[in-house]
């Protein structure tokens, strides 16, 4: 999910954007050249991941996978995702050009964790701890994703409070479904291709 | 389930000069998204509005996106003017709908249709190879637009293959249901949708540096000034000014 344009005021839109700056440079940096057809393959996943729809009772949610390219990218994940939603922007304008800075630090940040807090179990010997790491951090990058939204909306508005709670309301089923997804994938990746993981 | 259909055309927003309008777009609506004041908001819808036209866009195309998008504006209508509190506009049954809340919620649906108005208007008339060159001649890092302009690339690569992935197991006999064994089924498409597309991702970095890529990236296109494209920006300018004016008068 992203947050529209014209819903936030402007200290809130300065400051994500200065942060998602700030992560796209250091990801940047670090990334290097011959790194860039690999990122932009996972930039292009997360970018078509959010037309791929998955049933949830008799209705149906789009994926985020922010947590697997975070596993998968580390600092990257900022360059990736920015690129990813301008070009969702650009074809459907789902966000746009002021809200670019604050979709992608709400995208990008729990990615940069999830590589941060899971990557370490998901490189060991042992399976299910490998399946363990991947639940939780596909869960709880989707479920940080939500509280950031709401938190932003929040320090946009007092008024939006309510609003905000519905978002996370919406993102916790999401959460768990992401969860599932990211542990069977990173368990699939460690089998048929582990370098991909990058061990 | 990718296409670009408003970058077709032959306007005189088609015609200028991508560079002129990217830095407008960007412009705009950051003055669009700092605005409270109804005369103000009312005048930028009108001028966005405006710019679909000039741009000679598919009415129909346009709303429907519109319409796609106001989705989330929707949930502000649904929670809004019933939580906001302060002076009640109507009471219906035990909800208050309150005056703030309506407003708030006015203020959202116009900012947000003005803008996107504009982007469209603006930045989705550009094809994308054209935007990926303005990108560059605007400075943004190299590596910035290498990533961009090979996102583009893979986006239909990754499309290709999950739609082979989902024929072939539609042919199986899959039916997505809501149980373990089918987000398994979708976990496994996605993760060989990674093996395969990074396996072409490398196979084509490999036929780059056959060709001599060496990371920079070059572009031929060339913008040259006319007449038409001052004339554009003296128009935006003289509308973006005029907002700001009414902003300044009425909600100073």
């Amino acid at each position: 999910m992203h947050i529209s344009e014209g819903i936030l005021t402007w200290p809130v839109l300065a400051s994500g954007t200065a942060f998602a700056i700030a992560g796209t440079a250091i990801g940047l940096k670090k990334l290097k050249t011959q790194d860039i057809p690999k990122t932009a393959i996972l930039s292009a996943a997360f970018f078509v991941a959010s037309l791929i729809h998955v049933p949830i009772g008799p209705s149906s949610v789009h994926l985020i996978l922010n947590g697997i390219v975070g596993i998968l990218l580390g600092w990257a994940a900022f360059p990736a995702i920015m690129v990813a939603l301008s070009l969702q922007a650009l074809f459907f304008q789902y966000g746009g050009i002021t809200t670019l800075g604050v979709n992608t630090l709400l995208m990008a940040l729990p990615a940069l964790l999830c590589y941060v807090f899971f990557k370490p179990f998901i490189l060991g010997k042992n399976n299910s701890i490998t399946l363990a790491a991947g639940f939780t951090g596909g869960a709880f990058s989707v479920f940080l994703s939500g509280i950031l939204m709401a938190a932003f909306l929040v320090f946009a508005h007092r008024n939006f409070l309510e609003v905000s709670m519905a978002v996370i309301a919406i993102h916790i089923p999401i959460m768990i479904i992401e969860g599932i997804i990211t542990m069977f994938c990173i368990g699939f990746l460690k089998k048929v291709q582990p370098s991909l993981l990058g061990t | 389930m990718l296409n670009e259909p408003f970058s077709i055309g032959n306007s005189f927003i088609h015609r200028t000069d991508p560079r002129l309008r990217l830095i407008s777009a960007f412009v705009y609506s950051i003055v669009v998204a700092v605005l409270y004041g109804f005369p103000s908001l009312i005048a930028s819808v009108g001028f966005s509005f405006a710019l679909v036209r000039v741009a000679g866009l598919n009415g129909k195309a346009v709303l429907k996106r519109l319409a796609l998008i106001n989705g989330f504006v929707l949930l502000f209508w649904l929670i809004l003017p019933f939580t906001a509190g302060g002076n009640i506009l109507y009471s219906l049954g035990p909800l208050n709908i309150y005056e703030t809340g309506v407003f708030l919620a006015l203020q959202i649906t116009l900012k947000s249709n003005a803008i996107i108005m504009a982007f469209i208007a603006l930045v989705s008339t550009m094809n994308f190879s054209t935007l990926g060159h303005a990108l560059n001649s605007l400075r943004l890092p190299q590596k910035f637009v290498f990533l961009f302009v090979l996102t583009y690339r893979y986006i239909f690569v990754i499309e290709q293959e999950y739609k082979k992935i989902w024929r072939s197991i539609k042919v199986r006999g899959f039916f997505p249901k809501t149980t373990i064994h089918c987000y398994k089924t979708y976990a496994y498409m996605i993760g060989m949708i990674f093996v395969k597309a990074s396996a072409r991702a490398d196979r084509v970095y490999r036929a780059m540096l056959c060709r001599g890529f060496d990371g920079s990236f070059y572009t031929l296109a060339e913008y040259p000034s006319s007449g038409k494209n001052r004339l554009f920006l003296c128009l935006i300018f003289f509308c973006t000014f005029s907002i700001i004016f009414l902003e300044i008068v009425f909600h100073g």
